[in-house]
């Protein structure tokens, strides 16, 4: 399951950012690893809502330092 | 004593071709780049044509990139790579360096398909890179940010003219000493629906819809309007002291602009052409020159039955007898009016006839217009002489604003 979360996040921030889907490790920070500004970070977020029919509130999304970090909540929320 | 400006880089992308070269050689074989709008909300539309980009800028661009920009920072990025990199991507002082691009209406596409976002899917779906695509110093600050632009990034607005005046602009900034070295253009891409039943509402659009590259017939009788088009021209202009200083080949020379408004109406001509008439006798004087120097005007010439008449006449007031000697040419009839990109495009065009020392045709003059008294290259380039020549380009846009340039030979 979590695989499938980190996978299709992958896809995610590839397609908003142009991070090669294999960079995106559970490991990485989205700011400091992937330079992910916080414009792309509110399209990753909104993209992740959509596919996976969560919410996540402005609140949560900064505690969201790491892609694991975002595939834990995902899962936890879905 | 101001400081000399010359032309170092050139950048294009158009309805006739994806850069600087293929769209010359286009205009010069007379090749229009109008043609039928191909979506479905066009069934309705009075105006069914357009000239849409050659190269879609989107494909030419990274694909991140491109789904960051409206489709105008699309054509405007594209066209200052070109320019940028002709010019030799000049090493100067980021604080020494400026951006002046223009566009006449700004990420207005972006926009409505934020609208219907909002409107399909509420608010919390619309993009964080909205805002920035749709302010009308978005184009600006993109190019300014891939140059890295720090002394100063600016975008003019003014309908039509506004790609001439950033041209004007640009120059006043390395002239006043604010900068060395200042790329500056204009663009559009604005074919969408509701622009095309606005312009349509204003009777200012053609609806020859059976025969799209005949519709944009500037000083034709058959004239009924102008077709829109879609693109970006960038120049990058220089002190001819830097240019010299790092032996940069020198394109072409800025003479100088005059700018005046009409004070007349929102969005017809003076028929009378004193505002224009004005504004080419002021891009003489600044540039020292008299009417007798011009060999060459890339005229505004948009197709409209007012339009057209208004200028011709406003070229004589300026120009008196001289008038004879001098070829016009109507670019438009090729590549749709760009609107804010007009002005730029149409400065590259008459810098490249300067440089080659050929005019292109107006496309579609079969039946000249007896009220316009103008020399119009038609059917064939016509050949400019050799030596130092000089020629101008003359930009307006609705609100009354005329703008016109100089340029010189190199």
């Amino acid at each position: 399951m979590s695989q499938e979360i980190l996978d299709g996040l992958a896809v995610i921030v590839n397609e908003v950012a142009g991070v090669p889907v294999e960079d995106v490790q559970s490991d990485k920070s989205f700011v400091d690893d992937l330079d992910i500004d916080s414009l792309s970070m509110v399209e990753v977020v909104m993209a992740a809502e959509d596919k996976w029919g969560v919410k996540i509130p402005d609140s949560e999304v900064k505690n969201l330092k790491t892609v694991g970090d975002a595939v834990a909540y995902i899962a936890a929320n879905q | 004593m101001t400081r000399e400006v010359v032309v170092t880089g050139l950048g294009m992308t158009t309805p006739v071709g994806g850069d600087v070269e293929s769209t010359w050689q286009a205009l010069l074989s007379g090749t229009s780049g109008i043609r039928t709008i191909d979506e479905p909300w066009v069934a309705e539309q009075p105006a069914k044509i357009a000239g849409i980009m050659a190269v879609d800028p989107g494909s030419v661009l990274e694909r991140v990139e491109s789904r960051r920009l409206d489709r105008s920072q699309q054509a405007a990025l594209v066209a200052a790579r070109e320019a940028w990199a002709q010019a030799g991507r000049p090493d100067v002082d980021p604080n020494r360096l400026g951006a002046v691009i223009s566009t006449g209406m700004g990420g207005l596409t972006s926009l409505m398909d934020a609208y219907d976002t909002l409107l399909d899917r509420g608010p919390s779906r619309i993009s964080p890179h909205m805002v920035t695509q749709i302010m009308p110093n978005g184009p600006a600050a993109i190019v300014g940010l891939e140059v890295g632009a720090r002394a100063g990034v600016h975008g003019q607005v003014s309908a039509c003219a506004s790609g001439a005046e950033a041209v004007s602009y640009a120059a006043r900034m390395i002239q006043t000493g604010r900068a060395d070295v200042v790329i500056c253009g204009g663009t559009e891409a604005v074919i969408h629906p509701i622009t095309m039943a606005g312009f349509a509402a204003m009777r200012a659009l053609s609806t020859r819809n059976d025969d799209p590259t005949a519709a944009s017939r500037p000083y034709d009788l058959g004239r009924d309007g102008f077709v829109m088009g879609e693109g970006s021209g960038v120049l990058v202009l220089e002190s001819a002291d830097f240019a010299a200083a790092r032996g940069a080949t020198v394109l072409g020379i800025y003479g100088g602009a005059g700018l005046t408004s009409d004070g007349h109406h929102i969005a017809q001509p003076d028929p009378e052409g004193l505002g224009a008439a004005r504004a080419i006798g002021f891009a003489l004087e600044d540039a020292g020159m008299s009417a007798s120097d011009i060999v060459h005007i890339n005229a505004h010439a948009t197709s409209t039955p007012q339009g057209d008449i208004a200028e011709s006449v406003a070229i004589r007031a300026a120009l008196g007898a001289h008038t004879d000697n001098v070829v016009v040419t109507g670019t438009k009839s090729m590549t749709g009016h760009l609107l804010g990109g007009a002005g730029a495009i149409e400065s590259v065009f008459t810098l490249l006839a300067l440089r080659d020392r050929l005019v292109p045709p107006t496309a579609n003059l079969v039946d000249k217009d007896p009220e316009i008294t103008l020399d119009v290259a038609a059917g064939a380039p016509r050949a400019l002489p050799q030596g130092d020549i000089a020629a101008l380009n003359n930009s307006f846009g609705f609100g009354g604003h005329d703008v016109a340039l100089v340029f010189r030979s190199a």
